[in-house]
C-alpha cells in the first residue's frame, strides 16, 4: 500500500471514555495515539484495563466522552449513526476472538456478508469472497458450514470477511485467544502478510509474545496507554 | 485492492464522501439475508407458521361457511315465506270484520296484479255452540262430537295455501255461489271425526246442519290452521253464519314480489281508504340473506381475528426470543456496517414473510374446509373471492405488526453490547 503522506490512518488526541454520570468509572483516560498506513500495532494490557473500549472506539461502535477521534483527518463524532455505519463497512475490518461466523450459512456467504452493506455491486461477489478465501488458504472450504471448521479455520474464515472490503484498517480483538500454539503462529503469519500488501491493523492481545510480532507495541493500564516499543 | 484510492496522497474529498456515505443495503440482499435468516431453523419457522396459517384458515373458512350456510338457509326461506303476503283489517284479533272491510271479490283484484300467483280469503267462523260430528247416533261410550276450527275460505286459497289433497276435491266457485251445504276437511279433523275415504259420501253435522264432505286434505304448508279445520264455501258461511265480510286474504306471489304487492295490495282492496288495511310480508330474501350472513359473520370474525390475535401474539414471540438467540449475530452485522434500520428492516420482512406465507397456506386450507364441508352436506360452496386473496395481505400485515417490538428491539441493541453478550 502507497504511504499517503502526512495524514494517519486513525489519530486519537486526548480520547477519554466514562460510564455512567458524576462518579462514573473512567474506562480510558487522555488517550493519544496514531496508526499510519502499513502500521501494525499491538496492545497488551490485563483484563478491564480498557482494550477493548479502546477498540471500539477506533472501530466507530462506540463513541469517546472526551477528545477527538479522527479516521483519515475525518471527524468520527461529526458523523451521525448512519454514516458510522458506512465508515465501518467500508473502511474498519473486524476480527473478534469468538470468530463470529453464522452457523447456518456456509463459509463462502459468512465472507459475502461483509459486502452487503456497502452498496457495492453484487457481481462477481462471490468471486471476490473466494479471492479472499484464496488469500488465506480456505478456497477448498467455501462451501463448508462454518461449524464443520477448526478453530484456526473459523478465524481465517473471519479474517477472508474482514478483507473482503479491502479496508484501510484491521481490528483484530485477541485473534488468536481461542487457538492453540500452532494455529496462533498460522493466523499471526498470515496477519503480517496482510500487512506487508499493505493494511494496517491494531491488534489487541494479553499475550506478550503475540505482540512481538508487530511493529509497534503499546501498553494499557487502567485506561492509561503507554507506547513501550 | 483499498477502497479508497492510496496512490492519491491525502484524502481527496470525494473519498472522504465515499467513506462516510451511510452504509446501503439492495432489496435483493435485504430478501436474501431474511430468508436465509427465517431458514437458519425451519423447525421454529414451520411452527410460527403455523399459528398464523389456524388463524387465516379459521378466518377464511368461517367466513366462507358462514355464506355457505346463510345460502342455503335463505335459499330453503325463499321456497315458501318469502312469497307469502296476508292482508287484512286492523281489527282487534277475534273480532268480525265490519261489513265491507275487504271486498268478496278481493282474490279477483289482487290476482291481476303483476306478481301475484293465486289469492284466496280466509275467514274463521264462530258456531257458537255447535260442535261438530260425523255420526248421527250418540254414543255415550265414545266421544263422536267435537268443538272444531270451522273457516270459510273461497277456492283460490287452497292453491295460495299450497294445500294438497288426500282424496275428493277442493271447494269451487259453484258450491260457493249455490252456497252448497259440502265441506273439505283439513286431515286431523277428518282423523278426529273418523273419515278416512270419501267412498261412502261421508257427511258431517255442525249443529244440526248436514254437510257432504267432498275432500280431505294431507298438507296445508302456508296454512297449518287448515289441518285441524272444517273448510266451508265462502257463499255457504256467508248464508249460515251471516259472514259480513273476508276476515283475510292469504296472497302467493312470485320469488321477489312480495314488496311490489305489499305496496299495491291495499290500493287496489281499498282504493277509498287503503289504511284500514293490514300488510304482513316477510323481509326480502336478500335481506334474509343479508342478516343471517351478517350474524354470522359477526360471530366468525370474532373468532377468526382472535386467532389471529393469537397467531400474530405467537410471531412476536417468537421474534422476541430469536432477536436475544441472534445478538451476536446482530453485533456483528452492526460491525460490518448495518445501521439501525437495516437490523429493523431485516426483522420485518422476516416476520410479514411468516405472516405472508401463513396467509396463503391458510387460505388454501381454509378454502378446502369450506368445500369439503359444502361436499359432505350437498351445499353449493360460497365464498367471496376477496376474502382468499386478502388472507395473505392480512397475514403479512399481522407479521408486520407483530414484528414492530421485536424489530425495534434489534435495532437498538448497542454493537458493543450486542457483540458481547452475543460471543
Amino acid at each position: 500500500m502507497v504511504d499517503r503522506g502526512t495524514s494517519p490512518v486513525i489519530a486519537l488526541e486526548g480520547i477519554g471514555r466514562r460510564y455512567g454520570t458524576g462518579l462514573g468509572v473512567d474506562a480510558l483516560v487522555d488517550i493519544h495515539l496514531e496508526v499510519g498506513d502499513r502500521d501494525w500495532l499491538a496492545i497488551v494490557g490485563p483484563s478491564g484495563s480498557g482494550k477493548s473500549t479502546l477498540l471500539n472506539i477506533v472501530g466507530c461502535l462506540d463513541l469517546p466522552t472526551s477528545g477527538r477521534y479522527r479516521f483519515r483527518d475525518i471527524d468520527v463524532a461529526a458523523l451521525n449513526d448512519r454514516q458510522r455505519a458506512g465508515l465501518r463497512a467500508r473502511g474498519i475490518g473486524f476480527v473478534f476472538q469468538a470468530f463470529h461466523l453464522l452457523p447456518h450459512r456456509s463459509v463462502i456467504e459468512n465472507v459475502m456478508l461483509a459486502d452487503v452493506y456497502r452498496r457495492a455491486s453484487p457481481r462477481h461477489r462471490r468471486a471476490r469472497a473466494g479471492d479472499a478465501l484464496d488469500k488465506v488458504g480456505l478456497a477448498h472450504r467455501a462451501e463448508f458450514l462454518a461449524p464443520t471448521l477448526s478453530g484456526g479455520e473459523r478465524q481465517r474464515v473471519a479474517i477472508a470477511r474482514a478483507l473482503m472490503g479491502s479496508p484501510d484498517l484491521l481490528l483484530c480483538d485477541e485473534p488468536t485467544g481461542n487457538l492453540d500454539s500452532t494455529t496462533t503462529h498460522t493466523i499471526l503469519d498470515l496477519l503480517a502478510d496482510l500487512n506487508d500488501h499493505g493494511t494496517s491493523i491494531i491488534m489487541i492481545t494479553h499475550e506478550h509474545d503475540v505482540a512481538e510480532r508487530a511493529h509497534r507495541r503499546a501498553r494499557i493500564v487502567d485506561g492509561h496507554l503507554t507506547e513501550t516499543s | 485492492m483499498n477502497a479508497l484510492h492510496p496512490e492519491a496522497g491525502p484524502l481527496r474529498e470525494s473519498d472522504r464522501d465515499r467513506l462516510i456515505a451511510p452504509s446501503g443495503m439492495s432489496l435483493r440482499d435485504l430478501g436474501d439475508e431474511a430468508v436465509a435468516g427465517l431458514f437458519a431453523r425451519p423447525g421454529r419457522l414451520a411452527l410460527t407458521v403455523i399459528g398464523t396459517v389456524v388463524g387465516l384458515a379459521a378466518l377464511v373458512a368461517t367466513l366462507g361457511l358462514s355464506r355457505t350456510a346463510s345460502n342455503q338457509i335463505a335459499g330453503r326461506f325463499d321456497e315458501l315465506a318469502a312469497t307469502e303476503v296476508v292482508v287484512s283489517t286492523k281489527n282487534p284479533p277475534g273480532q268480525p270484520a265490519p261489513v265491507g272491510a275487504l271486498p268478496w271479490d278481493a282474490p279477483a283484484r289482487l290476482e291481476r296484479l303483476n306478481g301475484v300467483v293465486a289469492a284466496g280469503n280466509l275467514s274463521t267462523l264462530n258456531p257458537g255452540d255447535d260442535l261438530v260430528t260425523a255420526s248421527a247416533v250418540n254414543d255415550p261410550q265414545n266421544r263422536t262430537a267435537f268443538k272444531l276450527t270451522v273457516v270459510a275460505t273461497s277456492p283460490g286459497l287452497f292453491i295460495a295455501a299450497r294445500a294438497e289433497l288426500a282424496t275428493g276435491r277442493y271447494l269451487d266457485e259453484g258450491n260457493s255461489q249455490r252456497a252448497d251445504r259440502v265441506v273439505v276437511l283439513g286431515p286431523n279433523a277428518a282423523t278426529k271425526l273418523g273419515i278416512s275415504t270419501l267412498d261412502h259420501q261421508p257427511a258431517i253435522q255442525i249443529g244440526d246442519t248436514r254437510y257432504h264432505v267432498i275432500g280431505i286434505l294431507s298438507a296445508a304448508a302456508r296454512q297449518p290452521d287448515l289441518l285441524g279445520a272444517v273448510i266451508l264455501p265462502e257463499g255457504t258461511a256467508r248464508q249460515r253464519y251471516a259472514l259480513a265480510s273476508p276476515e283475510r286474504i292469504a296472497v302467493e306471489t312470485s320469488i321477489g314480489a312480495t314488496t311490489l304487492i305489499a305496496g299495491q295490495a291495499r290500493s287496489a282492496l281499498r282504493p277509498d281508504d287503503p289504511n284500514v288495511l293490514k300488510v304482513a310480508f316477510p323481509p326480502e330474501p336478500r335481506r334474509v340473506r343479508e342478516g343471517v350472513q351478517s350474524d354470522l359473520d359477526l360471530l366468525f370474525l370474532v373468532l377468526g381475528a382472535v386467532s389471529l390475535i393469537v397467531g400474530g401474539i405467537g410471531i412476536a414471540n417468537v421474534t422476541l426470543v430469536a432477536v436475544i438467540e441472534r445478538t451476536g449475530e446482530i453485533g456483528l452485522r452492526r460491525a460490518l456496517g448495518a445501521s439501525r434500520r437495516h437490523i429493523a428492516q431485516q426483522f420485518l420482512l422476516e416476520t410479514t414473510s411468516i405472516g405472508l406465507a401463513g396467509g396463503v397456506i391458510g387460505a388454501c386450507l381454509g378454502t378446502l374446509v369450506i368445500v369439503t364441508v359444502a361436499v359432505h352436506n350437498t351445499w353449493t360452496p360460497v365464498l367471496d373471492p376477496l376474502v382468499p386473496l386478502a388472507a395473505p395481505i392480512i397475514g403479512a400485515l399481522t407479521g408486520l405488526f407483530a414484528g414492530a417490538y421485536p424489530a425495534l428491539r434489534a435495532a437498538h441493541l448497542e454493537p458493543v453490547e450486542a457483540l458481547r453478550s452475543g460471543a
